[in-house]
C-alpha cells in the first residue's frame, strides 16, 4: 500500500467514502443544479461523526489530526466539491476557536460543531479587502461589556447556514492590520444579519453571501486572544485550512480520473476503445502521476502539521497551490477525453470542471500563494 | 427499551453460482454480507432507539467467522452482539432456526421489541419471523413499514398487495421489516472503533439450554432435493406502435394462443 494507514484512519476513510457514494453521488447533479444546500448529507455526516475528527475528544471530537480530517475531506470531495466545501469550511470556522479560543469559548462552541449540530463559518473577505485582507474596514469598538460590530463580509462560505462565526474586525483603525481582532459572532445576535446569496459557476451545493453587521452587538467575552491578534489568528487558520483545500483538489481530481477512464474503457471509436490510442492513454497517465504528486504533497504536510510545528506556512501554501492547479487542469483534461459528453451535463465532468476553478480563488488566490512561499523563500536565504 | 434484532451473514447472492451437478451453491470467494432486509430491521431498532431510547442487542446464529457481521451491526449503533455458534446447530431449516434463537431470546429476556428483516435474501423463506414469534408467544406483524409507540403499544403500517393495514400490538412483540421503512444510516467513525474493540460472547447448545433433538439438522423436517436455476424463458414477442395498436395487437394475438 502507498500510503499505509492505522486502523482508526482507514476507518475514517471508509465513512466517508460510503458516505460519498451511497449519499452525495447519488444527488450531486440535483444540489448543482437547484444550488441546494446539502443539509439531509450534512445530517448524515454529523450522526457518522465526520464533523469531529481534529476537534479533541474534550471538545466533543475525536482528537485526531489534520492527516485524519484531510482523509476525510478528500473523500467527500470526490463525491461533490460543494459539499465538501461547506464540510471544510465548518472546520475553517472552528479552527480560530480550538487554536485562540479560551477554555470557556472552547467548551461552549466546539462541542456543537464537532457533533455536526451546528455549522461553522470565517468572516474576513469584504467588497475592498480581498487578496489586500489589511484592508477591511469592518470595526469592532468596546462599548462597557460589549462590543459593536459595522461592516459587511463577502463572498463568505456556510453564510446564512451556519450559527457560529469567526469575524476579524477593526478594534483600531490607526493601526491598520495590527488594529485586526477576531470575534465569535452568532447567528441570531442583534443586528447581525445575510445580505446577498451568490450564484455562483461552480461548488453550487455550497452557500456563499454577504454578513452584515449593523451596531451588532456582542458580549465582550467573545472576544478571541487579545484585542489587535485578529490578522495573527486569521493567518494561523488559514495555514491550517489550505492542506485542507489541498485534499479537496485531490478528491475531486480523483473522481474526474475514475470517470475518464470508465469513460475510455467504454468509448470506441475506430473500431476500439479510445483508451487504446497513445493521445488518450498519455492524457490518463499524466492525470494519474499528477494526481499521485498532489496527494503525497498533501499528506505529506498534514502529517507534519500533526507533528505541531512552530510554522508551516510555505508548506501549506505549497500544497494549496500545487493540489489546485493539479486539479484545475486534471478536470479540463476528464472533459477533453469525455469529448462531446464531457460537455455535456448527462455527464459529472463539466461539473467537476467548474467546481475545480474555485481551489484556485479561495482561501488565498494561487497568486498570494505564491508570494507566501516566495516571502518564507526569501527570509530562508538571507 | 429493550430491542432485538435477529441477523444472518449470507453470500452476496447476486454473485452466487448454483453448481449444477449438486445442485448446491458455489460460496467460495464469494462475499458474505449482513442480509439486506435485516440492516433494514437494525434500522428499525436504531429509528425506536433514536426516538424512545434503551438498547438494542443483536444475536446471529451461525459459523464463527459471523462474527464479522455481528461488529458491523454494532458499527451501524448496536449496543450489544451474542454470536449463537455450535456445530450442533448446523444444518438448520427455519423450524430449528427459530427455536435456537427462541432459546437464546429466552435467556436475554427482558425485552420489548424483537426486530426481524422480512426475508433473507439466500433461503426467501420469511418463516423465521412469524415462526419466532409463535415460539415465544408473542403478537407480530410482517412487512413493516412504520411503527411507534403509543400508550404502551405498539402501532405499525404494514404493506398489503392493496393496500396498507394498520394494527396495534401489546408489547412485548415481534415485527418483521420491509425496505420502506428507510435506508440504513453509514456507521458512524465512533461506532465502528467501538465494533472494533467488542466482545463478541459465544453461545453454545448447552449455554441456551436446547434440546439436542430441535436443533441442526436433527431439528429440521425440511431437505433440499435439487437448487437449480429456471431455465431462460422461451420465445418473446415484442408489439411496438401506439398503445391502443399495441393492444389489439396483442389481443388479436392472445385470442390465437386461446383458440390452440
Amino acid at each position: 500500500m502507498l500510503y499505509p494507514l492505522i486502523d482508526e484512519q482507514e476507518m475514517i476513510k471508509e465513512v466517508a467514502r460510503k458516505i460519498a457514494e451511497e449519499r452525495i453521488v447519488p444527488k450531486r447533479a440535483e444540489l448543482d443544479e437547484k444550488e441546494e444546500f446539502p443539509w439531509d448529507i450534512l445530517k448524515e455526516m454529523a450522526q457518522a461523526d465526520l464533523f469531529g475528527i481534529f476537534i479533541p475528544e474534550e471538545y466533543g471530537g475525536l482528537g485526531f489530526g489534520a492527516f485524519e480530517n484531510c482523509l476525510a475531506v478528500e473523500q467527500i470531495a470526490w463525491g461533490c466539491a460543494g459539499v465538501a466545501t461547506t464540510y471544510a469550511a465548518s472546520g475553517l470556522g472552528a479552527y480560530p476557536i480550538l487554536l485562540f479560543g479560551n477554555e470557556e469559548q472552547k467548551k461552549k462552541y466546539l462541542p456543537p460543531i464537532a457533533r455536526g449540530e451546528k455549522l461553522a463559518a470565517f468572516g474576513l473577505t469584504e467588497p475592498d479587502a480581498g487578496s489586500d485582507a489589511g484592508a477591511i474596514k469592518t470595526t469592532a469598538v468596546k462599548d462597557g461589556d460589549y462590543y459593536i460590530l459595522n461592516g459587511t463580509k463577502q463572498w463568505i462560505t456556510n453564510a446564512g447556514e451556519a450559527e457560529i462565526y469567526t469575524i476579524i474586525a477593526l478594534t483600531d483603525k490607526k493601526k491598520g492590520p495590527r488594529g485586526a481582532s477576531a470575534f465569535i459572532v452568532e447567528k441570531g445576535d442583534p443586528g447581525f444579519s445575510f445580505g446577498k446569496r451568490e450564484k455562483k459557476m461552480g461548488i453550487r451545493a455550497s452557500a456563499t453571501g454577504e454578513l452584515i453587521f449593523e451596531d451588532c452587538r456582542i458580549p465582550k467575552d467573545r472576544l478571541l486572544g487579545r484585542e489587535g491578534m485578529g490578522f495573527i489568528i486569521a493567518l494561523k487558520t488559514l495555514d491550517y485550512a489550505r492542506p485542507g483545500v489541498g485534499a479537496l483538489a485531490v478528491g475531486l481530481a480523483q473522481a474526474a480520473l475514475d470517470e475518464a477512464i470508465k469513460y475510455a474503457k467504454q468509448r470506441k471509436q475506430f473500431g476500439q476503445a479510445i483508451i487504446n490510442f497513445q493521445a488518450v492513454a498519455h492524457m490518463l497517465a499524466d492525470m494519474a502521476t499528477q494526481i499521485e504528486a498532489a496527494r503525497a504533497l498533501t499528506y505529506t504536510v498534514c502529517k507534519y502539521i500533526d507533528t505541531k510545528p512552530k510554522d508551516f506556512s510555505k508548506y501549506a501554501a505549497m500544497v494549496k497551490l500545487f493540489a489546485s492547479d493539479m486539479a484545475m487542469k486534471v478536470t479540463t483534461d476528464a472533459v477533453q477525453i469525455l469529448g462531446g459528453c464531457g460537455y455535456m451535463k448527462d455527464f459529472p465532468v463539466e461539473k467537476m470542471m467548474r467546481d475545480a476553478k474555485i481551489l484556485q480563488i479561495y482561501e488565498g488566490t494561487n497568486q498570494i500563494q505564491r508570494n507566501v512561499i516566495a516571502r518564507e523563500l526569501s527570509k530562508e536565504y538571507k | 427499551m429493550k430491542y432485538i434484532v435477529c441477523l444472518k451473514q449470507v453470500p452476496e447472492t447476486d454473485k452466487v453460482k448454483i453448481n449444477p451437478e449438486t445442485g448446491t451453491l458455489i460460496r467460495e470467494g464469494v462475499k458474505s454480507i449482513i442480509n439486506p432486509y435485516d440492516l433494514y430491521a437494525l434500522e428499525a431498532a436504531l429509528k425506536a432507539k433514536d426516538a424512545y431510547g434503551g438498547k438494542i442487542v443483536v444475536i446471529s446464529m451461525g459459523p464463527p467467522q459471523t462474527e464479522e457481521a455481528l461488529r458491523e451491526a454494532i458499527a451501524y449503533g448496536a449496543d450489544e452482539a451474542i454470536l449463537l455458534s455450535d456445530r450442533a446447530f448446523a444444518g438448520a431449516d427455519t423450524l430449528a432456526t427459530s427455536y435456537t434463537l427462541a432459546q437464546a431470546i429466552k435467556k436475554i429476556g427482558d425485552y420489548n421489541i424483537i426486530f426481524c428483516g422480512k426475508q433473507a435474501i439466500d433461503g426467501d423463506t420469511a418463516q423465521v419471523g412469524p415462526e419466532l414469534a409463535y415460539r415465544l408467544g408473542l403478537p407480530y406483524a410482517t412487512y413493516v413499514h412504520k411503527f411507534e409507540i403509543k400508550d404502551g403499544s405498539l402501532i405499525v403500517e404494514r404493506d398489503l398487495d392493496d393496500g396498507t393495514q394498520v394494527l396495534k400490538l401489546n408489547l412485548p412483540a415481534l415485527v418483521t421489516i420491509v425496505k420502506e421503512i428507510g435506508e440504513p444510516r453509514v456507521p458512524s467513525i465512533r461506532g465502528k472503533m467501538k465494533a472494533k474493540k467488542a466482545k463478541i460472547p459465544i453461545w453454545t447448545a448447552g449455554e441456551i439450554e436446547a434440546d439436542e433433538e430441535k436443533i441442526g439438522l436433527n431439528g429440521s423436517p425440511t431437505r433440499v432435493v435439487n437448487v437449480f436455476s429456471p431455465p431462460a424463458r422461451g420465445k418473446k414477442e415484442i408489439f411496438t406502435g401506439k398503445p391502443d395498436e399495441c393492444v389489439k395487437q396483442l389481443c388479436e394475438r392472445l385470442g390465437e394462443v386461446i383458440s390452440i
